[in-house]
């Protein structure tokens, strides 16, 4: 463990601790680190800006609510964001009605694909922020990731955006490293395959196509 | 010479430098020869420096101030 990590945890411990004593108002420090965390995972799962805030709220409520039975304060990331995470998802659920979950059964269920085939080939090494302005550049990862079957968003947000490790990642989706790594690495695939069509450069000059410097140009028609 | 089939399963690896050497090797060689990978290599990486880059994917407007509002009204009155 990185020694940044182990500062971080000494202090979140006392922090805990402090809070559990009694000074709450506190708590608004132990939160703040974890705030676009919270945001962006509760996003993964509602896909939509009011909602995810109104999860994040109550899950706040909720962390706060248990800190008394966090029993390893080193922990509190992970469990943290598992409750906000569980709240999203109860939100979703409410949202769908119950009626809609017992004919739709959980996306999270979704099948893991055995291969994600890239099928877009078209050329965009260039730097799309260079041609697209920012709020297209978000609007375009916005899209994407909510076609992406929730488990891949998941792990995609924790890993891509949020830039937990490998093993963090594993903690708070409760699941074992190798799946991290295949569901990854699918996610990204499904997240370029979905951008491509809209960061691929316009079709380049014909002299460059009679160079032969994008033969995706005809792969991709 | 090696499928790309074989190449885009182990690109996450590659990119994450998780790859043994031989891997390695095997995957920046095919690189160097095949447009299709190394179109697939440059632009998922590409993709991977946008996402990653706090200032593409920003919290809503105020998101911060109505939590601490909201902390402060439900739990902890600063």
């Amino acid at each position: 463990m990185d020694d940044d990590r182990r500062q971080t945890e000494t202090t979140e411990a006392l922090l805990i601790q402090n809070i559990r004593d009694g000074n709450s108002a506190l708590f608004h420090d132990l939160i703040r680190p974890y705030e676009r965390r919270a945001f962006l995972v509760a996003w993964s799962i509602l896909r939509n800006q009011e909602d995810s805030e109104d999860a994040v709220q109550q899950g706040i409520l909720r962390i706060f609510a248990n800190l008394g039975q966090l029993e390893d304060p080193a922990k509190f990331p992970q469990w943290a964001m598992r409750i906000v995470e569980n709240e999203a998802r109860m939100s979703r659920r409410r949202r769908r009605g119950a009626l809609y979950e017992s004919i739709d059964g959980d996306e999270d269920g979704d099948a893991e694909p055995q291969h994600v085939r890239p099928r877009q080939f078209a050329d965009w090494r260039e730097l799309p922020d260079e041609a697209l302005e920012q709020s297209e550049v978000r609007s375009a990862i916005l899209d994407a990731l909510n076609s992406l079957p929730g488990i891949y968003r998941e792990i995609f947000v924790l890993r891509d955006m949020e830039h937990l490790n490998v093993a963090q990642a594993a903690q708070v989706l409760d699941i074992g490293v190798p799946a991290v790594k295949t569901r990854l690495h699918r996610a990204r695939l499904m997240m370029r395959e979905a951008l491509a069509p809209r960061f691929a450069r316009p079709s380049p000059p014909l002299w460059k196509r009679w160079k032969g410097l994008n033969p995706w140009f005809a792969a991709g028609q | 010479m090696v499928r790309c089939r074989t190449i885009i399963d182990r690109l996450s690896e590659y990119m994450d430098g998780e790859a043994s050497s031989e891997l390695r090797r095997t995957i920046e060689n095919h690189l160097r020869h095949c447009r299709r990978c190394s179109a697939v290599y440059d632009s998922t990486r590409q993709m991977l420096v946008i996402v990653g880059d706090e200032r593409t994917f920003e919290v809503p407007t105020g998101f911060s101030e109505r939590l601490h509002r909201f902390i402060d009204q439900a739990i902890a009155p600063a």
